[in-house]
C-alpha cells in the first residue's frame, strides 16, 4: 500500500530543525521547540507504527518514479518499530538535555543537530534503496561530528578524531561494496538487489561483496575488530549525546546488517561462521574491556560493544528462534543503553565526576532515585523477569539447538561480566559511604529547582517504564518480533510492495 | 581503458589506507581524500564505461535503439563528492583544532590517560 505518512518520520525533524536554526541565540525557545518537535515525531511514530501493523507494507516512491528505477520509502514492522523506539530516545534525550546541555553549546546549534541526527536515523530505517541508506548514513555521521565535537574541550576533539577517521573509513567501505554491487546487479533499490542477487550464479563475488558490507557497518556498529573508535569516543561528549550515540547510533549499524544480510545477501555457511567468530570476539573483548575500567562512561561503552556482539551472533545463527532472540535485544538495548548513559549523567550532576572511586554514598542519600537506576541497571543485567533477560533465553535455545557452543559460552560469559560490572558499580556508587577529602565533587542536583530536576529525572523514568513494559509485557514484544522474524524468513511480501507498485493502481 | 582504471583504483585505495595508518594528521587528511576518489573511481569503473554514447533519446525514436552510457554512476558520484567534500571539511576544521590545542601533527601526542577524565 502506498501512503506518504511513511516519509513524515524524518519531515517531522527536518523542519523542526530548519525551525531551530530560525532561534539561533534563543535558547530557551530552542528547548522548547525541541521537546515540542520530539513529542510530534512520537505521535507520528506511533500513527506509522500502528498503520503498518494493521495494513501492512507501507512503501511510498520518491517522485512517483517506479520501483527499481526511482527512491523507495519503505515501511514495514521491523523499521517502523524502530523508528518508534528511536522516537522515545529522541524524546527523552530532547527533555534532558534542556538541563543537561550547557547554555554554551544550545548557543552553537545543539539542538539543531541533534533533530538533524535523528532525521537521519529515521531516514535510515525507512529508505528502500541501498544508495539512500549511505546518504542516510552521511547525514547521520556529520551530524554526529558536530555533537561529538560541540564543546571543544581536548578529550572530546580527542575523541572526535578517532570516531571521524573510522566512521569516514566505514563509509567508504560502504560505498564501495555499493560500487561492486551495483556493477555486478545493475541496480540499487534493495527489494530489486534481493530478487537479483538471489539468482547469481558466483556466488563467491557476491559473499566478496558482502564482506565489504560486514566492514562498513561493522565499524558503525563496532564488531571486533574495528570497535577500538568505541571506548576511545563514547566517553568524551556530554551525556545527553552520549545517550543518543550509545542507544541509537550502533543500532543503526545492526538495523542496516539485519536488512541486508536478510534481503539481500541471505547467510550462507561461509557468512553464517564468519558472523558468529566476530560475534564471540566481540563479546569478550566488550567483556574483558568492562571488567578492568573504573570510569562509569568508558565502562558502559565497553558494555555496547559486549552486547553488540549478542545481536550479531543472533544474525549469524540465522535460525528463526536466534533472528527472534537478537531482535528482542536490539529493543530492549536501544531503550536501556539509552536510558544507562542518563543515569551516568544524572551521577555526574549529583557528584561531579565519573570515578567510581571518587564518588559513594549515592543511596542513603538519595534512596529513591538509586532504586529508579537499580531498575535501569537489572533491566541491563537481565534479572528475570526484566528485559535483559529474555531474549537471552531465545538465543540459548537457539545456540543449543544449532549447536553453537562457543557462541553460547560467549554469552554466558558475557552476561555474567555485565551482572559483575554492574555489580561493582552499585557497590562503589551507591553503597560504599563518600570517600573524604576528594577535591571537586560537589553535588549540583540538590542546589536546583524541582523543575529542573523534573526535566533531568523524567526521561530517566519514563525509558525506565518502558523497559519495565518489555520486560513485564514481553508476550507483546514476542508477538511483534515473530512478525518481524516471519517477514525476515519470507521476504517476498517486502518484495512485492516495492516492486509491484506500477501493477496495481 | 578499463585496465588503466584497475590500477588507478588500485593505487588511490592503496595509498589511501597507507596514509590513513601514519600517524601525522595531515596524512590522515590526505588518506580519507585518496580513498574517497579511489571509491568513485571504482562505481564509474563498475558502471561500466561506454564511449560517445550518451543517454538521450534521439528525435525520431520513442525509446533507446543503441546501447548507452549509464547515467547513474555519475549521479552516484557527483553525489559522493558532495558528500565526501562536507566530510572533508569538517576533518580539516578539526585537524587544525587539534594543532591549536596540542600544538603537533601526531596524533598519540593527543592521547589523555583514564585518570585525568571527569
Amino acid at each position: 500500500m502506498t501512503s506518504n505518512a511513511v516519509v513524515l518520520p524524518f519531515i517531522v525533524h527536518l523542519f523542526t530543525a530548519i525551525l531551530l536554526l530560525f532561534f539561533w541565540r534563543k535558547t530557551v525557545a530552542q528547548r522548547i521547540i525541541s521537546v515540542m518537535g520530539s513529542t510530534l515525531a512520537l505521535t507520528v511514530a506511533i500513527g506509522l507504527f500502528s498503520s503498518v501493523w494493521n495494513d501492512g507494507i507501507l512503501t511510498m516512491q520518491a517522485a512517483g518514479w517506479a520501483a527499481p528505477f526511482g527512491i523507495s520509502f519503505v515501511a514495514d514492522v521491523f523499521s517502523s518499530s524502530m523508528v518508534l523506539l528511536t522516537s522515545f530516545s529522541g524524546l527523552a534525550v530532547a527533555v534532558y538535555s534542556a538541563t543537561g546541555i550547557s547554555r554554551g553549546r544550545m548557543l552553537f546549534g545543539y539542538f539543531p543537530m541533534f533533530h538533524f541526527l535523528l532525521m537521519g536515523l529515521n531516514g535510515a530505517y525507512l529508505t528502500g534503496d541501498i544508495f539512500n541508506l549511505y546518504v542516510w548514513f552521511e547525514v547521520i555521521i556529520i551530524a554526529s561530528f558536530v555533537l561529538m565535537s560541540l564543546g571543544g574541550r581536548k578529550a572530546q576533539i580527542e575523541g572526535s578524531v578517532k570516531y571521524m577517521a573510522m566512521n569516514i573509513l566505514a563509509s567508504t567501505f560502504f560505498l564501495t561494496g555499493i560500487g561492486i554491487l551495483y556493477g555486478i546487479t545493475g541496480s540499487l533499490n534493495i527489494a530489486d538487489l534481493s530478487l537479483k542477487v538471489g539468482a547469481m550464479e558466483n556466488r563467491k563475488l557476491v559473499d566478496m561483496t558482502a564482506i565489504f558490507f560486514i566492514v562498513g557497518f561493522g565499524i558503525k556498529s563496532a564488531v571486533f575488530p574495528l570497535y577500538f573508535w568505541l571506548p576511545s569516543s563514547y566517553h568524551t561528549p556530554p551525556s545527553a549525546v552520549a545517550a543518543i550515540f550509545g542507544g541509537l547510533l550502533t543500532k543503526v549499524g545492526i538495523y542496516a546488517l539485519f536488512r541486508i544480510f536478510t534481503l539481500i545477501f541471505v547467510p550462507d555457511d561461509f557468512l553464517s561462521n564468519l558472523l558468529i567468530v566476530l560475534a564471540v570476539l566481540t563479546v569478550l573483548t566488550g567483556t574483558f574491556g568492562a571488567v578492568i575500567k573504573n570510569n562509569i562512561r568508558r565502562l558502559l561503552s565497553y558494555l555496547i560493544v559486549c552486547h553488540i556482539g549478542f545481536m550479531v551472533g543472533g544474525l549469524g545463527m540465522y535460525s528463526e528462534v536466534a533472528l527472534a532472540g537478537a531482535l528482542f535485544y536490539l529493543f530492549h538495548d536501544m531503550m536501556v543503553k539509552t536510558n544507562i548513559f542518563l543515569i551516568a549523567g544524572l551521577i555526574r550532576k549529583l557528584r561531579g565526576t565519573m570515578n567510581m572511586d571518587k564518588i559513594g554514598g549515592l543511596y542513603a542519600e538519595y534512596p529513591l532515585l538509586s532504586l529508579l537506576m537499580a531498575v535501569v541497571l537489572f533491566s541491563l543485567v537481565g534479572i528475570p523477569p526484566l528485559s535483559g533477560f529474555w531474549p537471552k533465553i531465545y538465543l540459548f535455545e537457539a545456540g543449543f539447538m544449532d549447536h553453537h557452543y562457543a557462541l553460547v559460552a560467549a554469552i554466558i560469559i558475557g552476561s555474567f561480566a555485565t551482572l559483575y560490572v554492574i555489580a561493582k558499580m552499585w557497590a562503589k556508587v551507591f553503597w560504599k559511604s563518600q570517600p573524604e577529602g576528594i577535591a571537586g565533587v560537589e553535588d549540583g542536583f540538590r542546589p536546583m529547582s524541582n523543575f529542573r530536576r523534573s526535566l533531568l529525572v523524567g526521561p530517566i523514568v519514563f525509558l525506565a517504564a518502558i523497559t519495565l513494559f518489555i520486560g513485564l509485557g514481553a508476550e507483546h514484544i514476542v508477538t511483534v518480533v515473530n512478525h518481524i522474524v516471519r517477514e525476515m524468513k519470507d521476504t517476498s511480501p517486502y518484495i512485492q510492495a516495492v516492486l509491484e507498485m506500477h501493477v496495481s493502481p | 581503458m578499463e585496465l588503466v582504471f584497475v590500477i588507478l583504483i588500485g593505487v588511490l585505495y592503496a595509498g589511501g589506507i597507507f596514509m590513513l595508518l601514519r600517524r601525522s594528521m595531515v596524512r590522515l587528511l590526505i588518506g580519507i581524500a585518496l580513498l574517497g576518489n579511489g571509491a568513485n573511481l571504482l562505481i564509474f569503473l563498475l558502471g561500466g564505461i561506454t564511449k560517445g554514447k550518451p543517454p538521450v533519446i534521439g528525435d525520431a525514436a520513442r525509446v533507446f535503439t543503441d546501447i548507452y552510457a549509464d547515467p547513474i554512476p555519475q549521479a552516484l558520484i557527483l553525489t559522493a563528492i558532495v558528500i565526501s567534500f562536507g566530510l572533508q571539511a569538517f576533518a580539516i576544521v578539526l585537524l587544525k583544532r587539534v594543532y591549536v590545542l596540542v600544538n603537533s601533527d601526531d596524533l598519540d601526542d593527543l592521547n589523555t590517560p583514564e585518570e585525568e577524565d571527569i
